[in-house]
C-alpha cells in the first residue's frame, strides 16, 4: 500500500491523481451488462415474465439491482444452469423452465434473454422455443419471445435495445391498413418519463403505442397485495398493431434505433430518430415531430408548459453562467442533458459513458463546440478516470447515478442523481425529467443544488435572503 | 390473493409443522424456471473474501458480475478501502474468442504496480470456466513476478450454489495461512471465522474477547488483513460463526494445524453468551477467563435488558416471517424473536442442509411453515395466510413485504447497523420495534381490513 497517498478522510483514497494508461482494467464501471437492460424492457410488456437463460446468479443480481433502483418487486425467472448444462447446452433447462413458468406463474408471455454463459455455449433459443411449442409446453394463446444479450458486447443499453427490437421482430405485423396512430419508442427512461410522454401525446390528441412501457409496473401503488403482473405495460395486441402505424418516433440512437429500423424494414413504417426529449430544444423537436407526423396542431396547454419552463430559465439564468458540469451515464441521456446544459449556459466539461461507441464522443464534442473550457469525453470509460479528471480540475456540479456519491463526497461537489442506478433516493419513479414539466423539475434540481451550495458557502456578510 | 399453484416438485420443499411429516428436500439447485431468490457461487465467494481490505479483488469476466457487486455490502475497514473499488477485466468479444489470459495478466500487473497490495484474489466468473482460461497459471506467474500471493478463486456461477462459493473462498483463504511467523501468540488465542464486520460487528465481538482475556489473532474476514491471516495458524482455537460459510476452512485448519473449532453465533443474548462461555470453557486452565466472562455477560445483559423488556410489552404476540441465507442464522433469529415475545410463523432459507432442517423443525412451533428456496408467490401466500406483522429478509424481499403492508428488517449483508453482540441485540430489537409498531401500517389495506 502506498501509505503516503492515503488520506483517511477520503472514501476514494486509493484513486491516484496521476492518470496512467490502462490497457486491461476497468475500475468503477460506468455501465453494466446487457441482460439487465433486456429485463427492464421486458417488464414493460403487459403480463410478461422476463427469463434469464443462464445460471441463477446473473438473474439474482439483475433483479436485485432493479429492485434497489425502483424499490418495487422485480420478477424474473432463470434457467438455473448447472455444470451439466454448461457441457451439454441449456436446452433441457429452458424446456423445463418454460413448462414450469406457465404452470406456476402463468404469465401471458415469457421474454427470454441470454447471458454470457448461454451465449458462449451457443444455445439456439428460437430452436428450443420451437421444440417447447412442439412438445405442447406453451399453452394456447401464450407466447415466448427472445433476444440475444451477450454481455461482452456493448452494455446494459445494448441489451435494452435488443429486447425492444425483438418486440418488433416477434409482434409487429402489417395488415395493409394504416391505423391513425404513431409508435413511440421511449428509450431507456424511467416509468415516470414514459407516463409523461403518454400525457403529452394525449394532450396533442394523438393515439400512440409506446413500447416498452414500464409505468404502473415499476412505480405501482401499494394495495396490500403482491401482484406478480401489475396492470401496466404495452399489450401484445398493441405491439402487433405497431406495423400499421403511420410512423415511429424513436428516442435515443443507442436504445431505440434498432427497433425503429426493424419496424421500417419489416412493415414499412417510417421513423424519425430524436434525442430524448430532455430540455427545451429536444422537447420542441419531439412535439414538432409529432405535429408533422400526424398533422395535428399543438394545443395551448402545451404552449403554456413550454412558456413556464422558459420563464424559470430566464428568471434564474444568472445562476447558470459558465458553470462546469461533470456527467456520467448512458449515451442517449448524456447527449440530451449536455444539449440542455449548453442551452442554459452551463458547460459539460467531463462526459463519460461506459457504453462503447465513438459516435458518442463526436456528438458530445459537437454539442459543446462553443465551450469556454476544455471538454473531455469518453465512451467505454469508467468512473475512476472521470474522478481523476476532476482531481486535475474540479467542476461545480455532478450529474449521474448513485455511484457518483463517492466522488461527490470526497471532492465536495453537489450531485444530482440521474440515470441508472439510483440506489439511495426516491423520486425518479414518479417525477419525470422529459418534456417541459420534466425540464422544470430538472431546473429545480439544478438550481437547488447550486443555491444550497451558495447558501452553505457564503460569508455571513453575504448571506442572501432573496435569490 | 388468488390461489397459487405449488408445483409437485416444490411441495417437497415446503413443510408445515404439525401437519406433514416428510423430509424437506433441499441442497439442490433451484428448479429451472423458478423466480428463485438465490444467488450463485461467485456471489458466495465474493461475500466471504471481499472484506479483506488490503487485497485486490479482481473479477475476471464481463462487466456485469463486477458491477453488481461493487460496494453493495456494508463490511467496514479501519484502514485501507481497496475492497470498495470495483476491478474488472471487462471481457469483450475478442477476449471471449481468443481467451482472456493476456488481459488478466495485464490487469493484475497494472493493479499490483499501482497499489502494492498484500495479496490479490482473482474471481473466475461463469464465462471463464467456458472459454477455458488457465487462471491458475496466470496467477502463479504474476505471483512469482510480483512476490505476493495471487490467488485464483474458482467461483464460476454455474458450478453449484452459493455454498460452493463459500467453499471456494475457504480454499483461497487457506492458501494465505501459515505465511507469517506465529511467534508471540498467547496460549489463549482464537481466530474469528465467518464474521464480516458488517456495520462494525467484528469490532464489537473482538472487544468482548479482549475483555475476557482472549487474544484474537485474525478475523476472517471482517476488517481482515492478509498478514493477520498469515499468522492465523498460530491460534489455539477457531471460533466459527454461521455454519454455512466457514466451517469448511475450520476443518481444513484442524487437519493441517491441529486447531480445534467450535461453532457459535453472535446474534441474540443466549447465543452471544454461549459464544463467550464456550470459548472460556475451552481455555479452562485459565480460570480468570471464565470469571471475566461471567462479569462481562452480566454487565452487558444488564445494560440492555430493561429496554428489551419495555419493547417486549408491545411486541408480544406479533408474528414474524423469516427468509434468510442460512439455517444457522434462522436459529438465532427465532430465539431472539422469542425473547421479544414474537411468534415465528414462517422460516425460509436459501441454503439449508438436511440436518439443518431437522433441527429447524424441532425448534419451531406447531403450524410454522418451513420453506427451502422459496419463490415470491409462496412467500406472499404464507405471509398473508399466517398474518405476519414482520418480514426479515434481503433486498428482493423488502418491496414484497411493503406491498403487503408489513414491517421489514434487513438481516442480510446489506444492513448498515451492527446486529451482533449485546448492543447489536438492542439495535435489532429497536429495528423490529420501530418497523412493527410504525403507524404507517395503519394506513395500509391489510391493517384496515384487520381493524387494527
Ligand atoms: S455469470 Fe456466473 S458468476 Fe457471474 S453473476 Fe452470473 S452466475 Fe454468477
Ligand atoms: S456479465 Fe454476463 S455473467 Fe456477469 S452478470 Fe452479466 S450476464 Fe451474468
Amino acid at each position: 500500500m502506498k501509505m503516503e497517498a492515503i488520506d483517511k478522510s477520503k472514501l476514494l483514497r486509493h484513486t491516484p491523481n496521476e492518470i496512467k494508461e490502462r490497457s486491461a482494467l476497468t475500475i468503477n464501471p460506468a455501465k453494466t451488462c446487457q441482460p439487465i437492460g433486456a429485463m427492464y424492457a421486458a417488464l414493460g410488456i403487459r403480463g410478461c415474465l422476463p427469463h434469464s437463460h443462464g445460471s441463477q446468479g446473473c438473474c439474482a443480481y439483475h433483479r436485485s439491482a432493479l429492485t434497489r433502483h425502483y424499490k418495487e418487486p422485480v420478477m424474473a425467472a432463470t434457467s438455473s444452469f448447472t455444470e451439466g448444462s454448461s457441457v451439454f447446452g441449456g436446452q433441457a433447462n429452458l424446456l423445463q423452465a418454460i413448462d414450469n413458468i406457465f404452470t406456476i406463474y402463468n404469465p401471458d408471455l415469457i421474454a427470454v434473454h441470454t447471458t454470457c454463459l448461454s451465449e458462449t455455449i451457443g444455445d439456439d433459443i428460437p430452436q428450443i422455443v420451437n421444440k417447447a411449442a412442439a412438445e405442447g409446453k406453451i399453452p394456447k394463446g401464450k407466447r415466448v419471445i427472445h433476444t440475444n444479450t451477450p454481455s461482452y458486447v456493448g452494455s446494459h443499453v445494448t441489451g435494452f435495445a435488443n429486447m425492444v427490437k425483438s418486440m418488433v421482430d416477434y409482434f409487429s405485423t402489417s395488415t395493409g391498413k394504416r391505423k391513425q396512430q404513431i409508435n413511440i419508442i421511449p428509450g431507456w427512461v424511467e416509468p415516470s418519463d414514459m407516463e409523461e410522454i403518454k400525457r403529452l401525446t394525449g394532450l396533442m390528441g394523438i393515439k400512440s403505442v409506446m413500447f416498452p412501457d414500464t409505468s404502473k409496473v415499476l412505480n405501482g401503488p401499494l394495495n396490500g397485495k403482491f401482484i406478480m403482473f401489475p396492470d401496466g405495460g404495452v399489450t401484445v395486441e398493441e405491439l402487433e398493431s405497431t406495423g400499421d402505424s403511420i410512423g415511429t418516433i424513436a428516442m435515443g440512437l443507442w436504445a431505440s434505433e434498432a427497433a425503429a429500423k426493424a419496424l421500417d424494414t419489416k412493415c414499412k413504417v417510417p421513423y424519425a430518430i430524436l434525442d430524448l426529449p430532455i430540455g427545451l430544444k429536444a422537447t420542441d423537436r419531439f412535439i414538432d415531430a409529432m405535429r408533422i407526423m400526424t398533422g395535428v396542431s399543438v394545443p395551448e396547454a402545451i404552449e403554456i408548459e413550454r412558456g413556464q419552463m422558459l420563464d424559470i430559465i430566464t428568471d434564474m439564468h444568472q445562476y447558470f453562467y459558465n458553470k462546469r458540469v461533470g456527467l456520467v451515464g448512458d449515451p442517449d441521456q448524456l447527449i440530451a442533458l449536455s444539449e440542455f446544459l449548453v442551452s442554459i449556459d452551463m458547460w459539460p466539461v467531463y462526459v463519460v459513458t461506459g457504453t462503447p461507441g465513438k459516435a458518442f464522443e463526436k456528438r458530445i464534442m459537437e454539442i459543446t463546440a462553443g465551450s469556454p473550457y476544455e471538454v473531455k469525453v469518453k465512451a467505454a470509460g469508467d468512473m475512476f478516470l472521470f474522478h481523476q479528471w476532476i482531481k486535475e480540475e474540479p467542476v461545480d456540479l455532478l450529474i449521474g447515478n448513485t455511484y457518483l456519491k463517492y466522488i461527490s463526497r470526497d471532492e465536495d461537489i453537489p450531485l444530482i442523481r440521474h440515470g441508472f442506478p439510483i440506489l439511495d433516493r426516491v423520486g425518479h419513479s414518479y417525477f419525470p425529467t422529459v418534456g417541459y414539466k420534466g425540464g422544470i423539475r430538472l431546473l429545480e434540481k439544478i438550481l437547488t443544488a447550486i443555491l444550497d451550495r451558495e447558501d452553505r458557502d457564503s460569508e455571513i456578510t453575504n448571506f442572501e435572503l432573496v435569490m | 390473493m388468488e390461489a397459487i399453484n405449488i408445483l409437485e416438485e416444490r411441495k417437497k420443499s415446503i413443510f408445515e409443522k404439525g401437519k406433514e411429516n416428510h423430509e424437506l428436500s433441499c441442497d439442490k439447485v433451484s428448479l429451472a424456471g423458478s423466480v428463485s431468490q438465490r444467488a450463485c457461487v461467485f456471489c458466495g465467494s465474493r461475500v466471504v473474501l471481499y472484506p479483506i481490505a488490503d487485497a485486490i479483488h479482481l473479477v475476471h469476466g464481463p462487466i456485469g458480475c463486477a458491477a453488481y457487486t461493487w460496494d453493495i455490502r456494508g463490511a467496514l475497514s479501519s484502514g485501507p478501502e481497496l475492497h470498495r473499488l470495483s476491478f474488472s477485466t471487462d471481457l469483450s468479444e475478442t477476449d471471449i474468442i481468443y481467451g482472456g489470459e493476456k488481459k488478466l495478466e495485464a490487469a493484475l500487473d497494472e493493479l499490483i504496480d499501482e497499489y502494492k497490495p498484500k495479496a490479490a484474489f482473482v474471481y473466475s466468473t461463469c464465462i471463464v470456466g467456458i472459454i477455458g482460461d488457465d487462471v491458475e497459471s496466470v496467477c502463479k506467474k504474476v505471483s512469482q513476478k510480483k512476490g505476493i500471493p495471487v490467488i485464483p478463486v474458482h467461483s464460476e456461477g454455474f458450478k453449484g450454489t452459493k455454498k460452493d462459493g463459500y467453499k471456494a473462498a475457504c480454499h483461497a483463504l487457506f492458501k494465505l495461512t501459515d505465511r507469517e511467523p506465529a511467534q508471540g501468540i498467547s496460549k489463549c488465542s482464537i481466530n474469528i471465522l465467518g464474521e464480516f464486520n458488517i456495520g462494525g460487528e467484528a469490532w464489537i465481538i473482538k472487544d468482548y474477547y479482549k475483555r475476557i482475556g482472549v487474544e484474537v489473532v485474525s478475523v476472517m474476514t471482517g476488517d481482515g488483513r492478509v498478514d493477520e491471516i498469515g499468522r492465523s495458524h498460530g491460534a489455539a482455537l477457531n471460533v466459527v460463526q454461521c455454519s454455512g460459510s466457514m466451517t469448511y476452512l475450520a476443518k481444513l485448519m484442524e487437519e493441517k494445524y491441529g486447531i480445534p473449532y467450535i461453532r457459535v453465533s453472535y446474534f441474540g443474548i443466549e447465543d452471544m453468551s454461549a459464544a463467550l462461555y464456550d470459548v472460556a470453557a475451552f481455555f479452562k486452565d485459565n480460570l480468570k477467563i471464565m470469571d471475566k466472562t461471567k462479569t462481562l455477560v452480566r454487565e452487558e445483559i444488564n445494560k440492555i435488558y430493561p429496554a428489551l423488556l419495555e419493547m417486549r410489552k408491545d411486541l408480544t404476540g406479533k408474528k414474524a416471517a423469516l427468509y434468510v441465507g442460512g439455517t444457522f442464522k434462522a436459529f438465532s433469529l427465532i430465539k431472539a424473536l422469542r425473547h421479544l415475545g414474537m411468534d415465528v410463523v414462517l422460516v425460509g432459507t436459501q441454503t439449508g442442509s438436511p440436518e439443518d432442517y431437522k433441527l429447524l423443525k424441532e425448534l419451531c412451533d406447531e403450524g410454522t411453515i418451513i420453506l427451502d428456496d422459496a419463490n415470491p408467490l409462496e412467500l406472499s401466500k404464507y405471509i398473508i395466510e399466517k398474518g405476519a406483522d414482520l418480514f426479515i429478509g434481503g433486498v428482493k424481499e423488502r418491496p414484497i413485504a411493503y406491498k403487503l403492508g408489513l414491517g421489514f428488517c434487513d438481516h442480510n449483508h446489506e444492513r448498515k447497523i451492527p446486529l451482533a453482540g449485546y448492543s447489536g441485540m438492542l439495535n435489532f430489537a429497536k429495528e423490529v420495534y420501530d418497523t412493527v409498531m410504525s403507524p404507517v401500517w395503519k394506513l395500509t389495506p391489510r391493517m384496515e381490513k384487520n381493524g387494527r
